[in-house]
């Protein structure tokens, strides 16, 4: 119950998101009525031409003289009746074109609202969650509310308005032969709700089915190799047949039961319009009612069946849409990071001088991983930070480029506390090469302008010969126009040197780098070594090592362990100490004799 | 999609033929009732020349109404018989093959692997197999159904009258006309639609990947314009297909409302000239109307199969794929070494490509021996090592195991002798006991225990919430990459093979783990044989061999002593990674 409350919710938050295209939604409407309403003449018209032939016929049996139909009548009706149905046709269309527009419109601006909602919010949200995740809910959940908008709204509007104008018809028309008709609704309704019911639960089952068999796939494809060699494939394929087994058995059942509609619908309106054939015609011999009438109402009796069934497959379709809208609203409801378009104060004339002062943070309120650090680093210094994996260095660069705020404390930099301007301010300070050397499709020209639009042609030139950049990409066709994607023939180490041309040129005043290179071969990481000489010359650097070289010319060296910052001091100071940072240094060149 | 039919095997085949029967029951019920509605129209149109026995009219409208009712509950029965059939013949033909798809690609050798991407795979196993239920299922419900309904309802309405069969057939034809031309100008811009699809995810997707350079960057605006210029095409693309979708039904209207203007207006002059009766012309608009609806199924069918067609292609296209690594089959162990990796003169070429990737390469690894591959990347260390377990076969030369042929060998007989550590983590979802004890479900305790000892894990598995049964998640991702290697490690040890082959496997362990794990292992596990590649001179100081690897050729055999005195390809790895003072101390 809970559930189908916060679905219907979900459903609400979407239809008031619809709201700025009321005007359009209302023409849709009208324009629905409009056709129904021709749509339900159209069957009326027939009537009248048969009721005329009826007549003609009736009485040339009557009088024994040759049928003599009324033709100027029969034309009349017909002229009209063409008309009426193209009536219906432009209003039905009509209500197509402005519902598919507004959804076509909605599932845009959804999708435009996401994507800047992405760039809002902290990092911790995506720290939490799988990218995979968050990209179903921009292409998949939008993708599934648009086309039930799509179908659902042209569709629920006509249907209803369609039983409501058939039924008003068929009183017309006879009123008994309407009660019968309209009392099938109830029921018909009411056994399509509890087969939809549950062939909807058979399919929630079978998605889950679905998702399982996607994750055993995934898992098992792409460790063929493993598998084979580890004779798991005995395992792998047991899993497989019991997960394939219930999907088929929930499939199955999946794909009766939404089957069932169609034939309980048919069947209910062949029975409706056989009993308004025997009572009909019961009457209609009693001379109560005309064939033309019957004939009408046999008509109307379907056109009753047809928009139940497609009520019956709506509210399937809107379960499914509700709960994707409940996935995008609560998306875009997501607590953002904190406002801060009051702030006007400005970093400026930046040489280098960071302190960090009583910083305290944990990635959860519960567990600070630092407690209380301090530090100043001065104008040029190298600070390199070290410490095993998952030893927290990654913090340090997260907390400096205000990804994360502190908890308590703070990080000033030349004395301005960066809590107190804007984080655009902060980061352009900073030019950043990260181990992950993330670069996007487009030219390599538009990559390495990204941090600086304005750069010239000449300035990246420059930059490029001094990280080494240049004698590949002139290699390339169409050099510096080079189209880079997914499978562009880039190394690893060419992508990471590009990484590095793009930090030079963006000219920050400071540095960040990563200096993990342990895919690149030795050749190659030579090069980056000198790349990333020339970038950090002259610059403040904070360094998150991995080479010795690099650690002993720190001016500076964090050591961290289990996410907190344990030691801090130059080389030899740290050596002195015989701490960890000592014990991590000699460990690699430990003698053979003193492990075995 | 026929050799897709062929898996529903014999007792498949009879539920088919079932359901060709109940299809045909179903569709001659429904035509029987318009037939019926006529037959009642007629009594009544009679009712004025018999005023006296108007009792017995009612009666016959009554009983003739009674038939009509049964028919309609004959049909429904069918139609759900049909319906239960069809589900369960498309989850038969579904889940077989689906199997087979399974046991094909897990029986894939890289060879056969790289040829398919494992998303590629992935949506082969689940996507394309749901595409293919929903268009068997509708298949196997209307398209027996429909073809035979429209047909029997040509055949009725022929005899009926031609005049108006003429008519109606100018109604099919034009609706057929138009949901060609529909399905030509739609079609296309579904996969145009996809494209764009496919074009937002890679942007959100970049976004997200790269969310801390964007905003170190602060280029979020740049990547927000991006996104709205795809996002714009895609709208674009999809408005123009939902106004054309959305003609279909508005103008299937519109034909049947023509059509059925069109036979009363027809028919008047028909019976003006006594050519039709009233009774046969009211059943003629209820005939009309299923013909119409029968061949519009069958339309709708064939827009929708092109796309199932594809997805069965693609799925042949793994069933037909043939192995290239082919089981040996000598199951006799006798008589062989213990311990020992040979290549002789062995050269690989990956299919397609012209340059060798490894270009006669010959050593040998005896029993106890620890041999290491060093090189740069693209160098061939993995690709030799990958012809070990025969993952690819050697192209020419041979690759011996404990003096044997690794062709000659039976599958499980070679991977006994193997514990293989992937270059990256693979774990699996599932316990952290089930991952260790991977290759030997039934290991004991100290079995367990002695592994992760081995493998410096036992620290951290016991600091792991619930430690042995802590759930790994898909991938091992909520384990550091770092504990990934060790836990793999584990998994090879427990096996207690007799050669270890270390891909690279100690890349994400800080210096000292990494020292203190292999001499563990040397310590621990006394005779087996360790064949690594490393990028990290530092793990491989101490190899009884080493063999430096360039662009597929050994251009260095020897101790770290010796090549650094020989070889100038080693020297630049060593200088590379550490001073001359360190190397000295080393």
């Amino acid at each position: 119950m809970p559930k189908m409350k916060k679905n219907a919710n979900a459903l609400f938050t979407l239809l008031a998101y619809l709201k700025k295209y009321r005007i359009r939604l209302i023409i849709g409407i009208l324009l629905a009525l409009f056709g129904v309403l021709f749509t339900i003449f159209g069957p009326y018209i027939v009537k009248m031409i048969i009721e005329a032939i009826t007549i003609a016929v009736e009485q040339s049996e009557a009088t024994g003289l040759p049928v003599s139909i009324d033709f100027g009548r029969i034309t009349y009706l017909g002229v009209i009746g063409v008309i009426t149905y193209l009536l219906a046709f432009l209003g039905n269309y009509g209500c197509a074109i402005m519902m598919s527009g507004v959804t076509a419109d909605a599932s845009k601006s959804l999708r435009s609202d996401m994507s800047k909602k992405m760039n809002r919010l902290p990092l911790s949200y995506f720290d939490a969650r799988q990218i995979g995740d968050v990209l179903s809910i921009i292409t998949n959940d939008v993708d599934t509310i648009g086309q039930t908008l799509n179908q659902s709204l042209t569709t629920l509007m006509s249907s209803v308005l369609t039983l409501l104008g058939v039924a008003i018809m068929m009183l017309i028309l006879d009123w008994r032969l309407a009660l019968i008709a309209i009392a099938f609704v109830p029921v018909s309704l009411f056994i399509l709700l509890r087969i939809v019911k549950k062939s909807q639960a058979h399919f929630v089952k079978q998605q889950l089915d679905l998702g399982e068999m996607n994750g055993h796939a995934e898992e098992v494809y792409s460790a063929v190799n493993v598998i084979r060699v580890y004779k798991g494939d005995i395992h792998a394929k047991a899993k497989f047949d019991s997960i394939n087994d219930n999907l088929k058995n929930d499939g199955y059942k999946s794909l009766f039961y939404s089957g069932l509609s169609f034939p309980i619908t048919t069947m209910m309106g062949n029975l409706s319009f056989a009993i308004i054939c025997i009572v009909g015609g019961i009457l209609a011999v009693r001379d109560i009612t005309m064939i033309g009438t019957i004939v009408a109402c046999v008509t109307y009796s379907k056109q009753f069946t047809m928009p139940l069934s497609q009520i019956a497959t709506i509210s399937t379709n809107l379960q499914t849409a509700s709960a994707a809208s409940s996935r995008v609203f609560s998306f875009l409801s997501e607590q953002e990071q904190s406002d801060e378009s009051h702030l006007v104060d400005e970093i400026e004339h930046v040489d280098g001088n960071v302190s960090f002062s009583h910083v305290k943070f944990g990635y959860n309120q519960d567990k600070i991983i630092i407690h209380d650090f301090n530090l100043e680093t001065k104008a040029g210094q190298k600070v390199a930070i070290v410490g095993p994996t998952g030893a927290g260095k990654t913090t340090m660069v997260n907390l400096l480029m205000r990804f994360y705020d502190t908890n308590d404390g703070y990080i000033a930099i030349e004395g301005k506390k960066t809590k107190e301007v804007k984080r655009a301010n902060v980061r352009k300070n900073f030019a950043m090469v990260l181990q992950d050397t993330w670069l996007f499709e487009g030219t390599i020209l538009e990559n390495l302008k990204f941090g600086r639009q304005d750069a010239t042609l000449e300035e990246i030139k420059e930059a490029c010969k001094l990280t080494h950049c240049d004698t590949f990409i002139e290699q390339l066709p169409n050099q510096y126009n080079f189209h880079l994607s997914e499978d562009s023939a880039l190394s690893a180490g060419q992508k990471q040197l590009l990484t590095i041309a793009r930090a030079m040129i963006q000219r920050a005043p400071m540095l960040i780098l990563d200096e993990a290179t342990s895919s690149v071969d030795t050749r190659t990481e030579l090069l980056i070594q000198e790349a990333m000489d020339n970038l950090t010359h002259g610059h403040t650097s904070f360094v998150i090592a991995h080479r010795l070289s690099t650690i002993k010319n720190s001016d500076l060296i964090i050591v961290m362990k289990d996410g907190d910052v344990i030691e801090t001091g130059n080389h030899d100071e740290l050596m002195k100490k015989k701490g960890f940072y000592a014990d991590l240094y000699n460990s690699q060149f430990a003698s053979k004799g003193e492990n075995g | 999609m026929i050799r897709l039919l062929g898996k529903m095997g014999k007792k498949g085949a009879w539920l088919f033929a079932l359901l060709v029967l109940l299809a045909a029951i179903q569709a001659f019920s429904d035509l029987m009732l318009p037939d019926l509605m006529g037959r009642i129209i007629s009594i009544i149109q009679s009712a004025p020349f018999y005023e006296s026995s108007i009792g017995n009219l009612a009666t016959d409208v009554f009983y003739t109404g009674l038939i009509m009712l049964a028919f309609a509950i004959v049909s429904a029965a069918a139609n759900i018989g049909v319906c239960y059939l069809a589900s369960n013949l498309t989850m038969r033909i579904v889940s077989k093959a689906r199997k087979e798809v399974f046991d094909k690609i897990t029986s894939f050798s890289m060879t056969e692997l790289d040829q398919f991407s494992t998303s590629s795979l992935v949506t082969r196993t689940t996507n394309d197999f749901s595409q293919i239920q929903t268009s068997f299922n509708q298949a196997f419900r209307f398209l027996i159904y429909a073809p035979l309904l429209a047909i029997c309802a040509i055949l009725m309405i022929i005899r009926k009258n031609l005049t108006l069969t003429a008519v109606t057939a100018v109604a099919i034809i034009i609706l057929l006309a138009f949901v060609l031309l529909i399905f030509f100008i739609a079609v296309p811009k579904f996969n145009s639609i996809q494209k764009k699809t496919d074009r937002v995810n890679t942007v959100s997707r970049e976004n997200l990947t790269g969310i801390r350079v964007v905003r170190a960057l602060n280029a979020e605006q740049l990547e927000e314009d991006k996104f709205e210029v795809i996002n714009t095409d895609l709208t674009k693309t999809q408005r123009f297909v939902n106004r054309s979708t959305g003609l279909i039904m508005p103008f299937m209207n519109l034909i049947m409302g023509f059509l059925s203007v069109a036979i009363v207006w027809v028919g008047s002059y028909l019976i003006q000239g006594d050519t039709l009766e009233l009774p046969e012309m009211t059943a003629f608009t209820q005939y009309a109307t299923q013909v119409l609806v029968g061949f519009l199924v069958v339309a709708i069918l064939f827009v929708i199969m092109p796309r199932a067609i594809v997805c069965a292609k693609r799925i042949n296209e793994i069933l037909k794929t043939n192995n290239s690594i082919i089981e040996g089959k000598n199951d006799n162990l006798d008589g062989l070494e213990v311990g020992t990796v040979e290549f002789k003169d062995v050269s690989f070429t990956y299919p397609g490509a012209e340059k060798p990737v490894l270009d006669h390469v010959s050593f040998k690894a005896k029993k106890g021996e620890t041999v290491a591959f060093i090189g740069a990347t693209g160098s061939g260390k993995t690709t030799l090592i990958n012809l070990i377990p025969r993952f690819y076969d050697v192209t020419s030369g041979e690759v011996l195991v404990d003096g044997r042929n690794v062709k000659d060998y039976r599958f499980y007989d070679l991977f006994d002798r193997l514990g293989y550590v992937p270059q990256k983590g693979v774990l699996f979802s599932g316990s952290l006991r089930f991952n260790v004890c991977y290759g030997k479900p039934d290991a004991s305790d100290e079995e367990f225990k002695e592994a992760l000892d081995i493998a410096q894990a036992s620290e951290f598995v016991a600091k792991l919430p619930n430690q042995e049964n802590y759930q790994i998640s898909q991938g091992g991702k909520n384990v550091s990459g770092g504990q990934r290697q060790r836990l793999q490690i584990a998994r090879a040890i427990v096996k207690k093979p007799e050669i270890y082959i270390f891909d690279d496997s100690f890349s994400a362990l800080d210096y000292k783990t990494d020292k203190v794990l292999r001499a563990e292992l040397k310590n621990k596990i006394k005779g087996a044989t360790l064949i690594l590649v490393a990028q990290r001179i530092g793990t491989i100081l101490d190899a009884d061999q080493i063999i430096v690897l360039d662009e597929g050729k050994v251009v260095g055999h020897g101790t770290h002593k010796e090549l650094m005195k020989t070889c100038a390809v080693y020297q630049d790895i060593a200088y590379s990674q550490l001073s001359k003072e360190e190397l000295a101390n080393a």
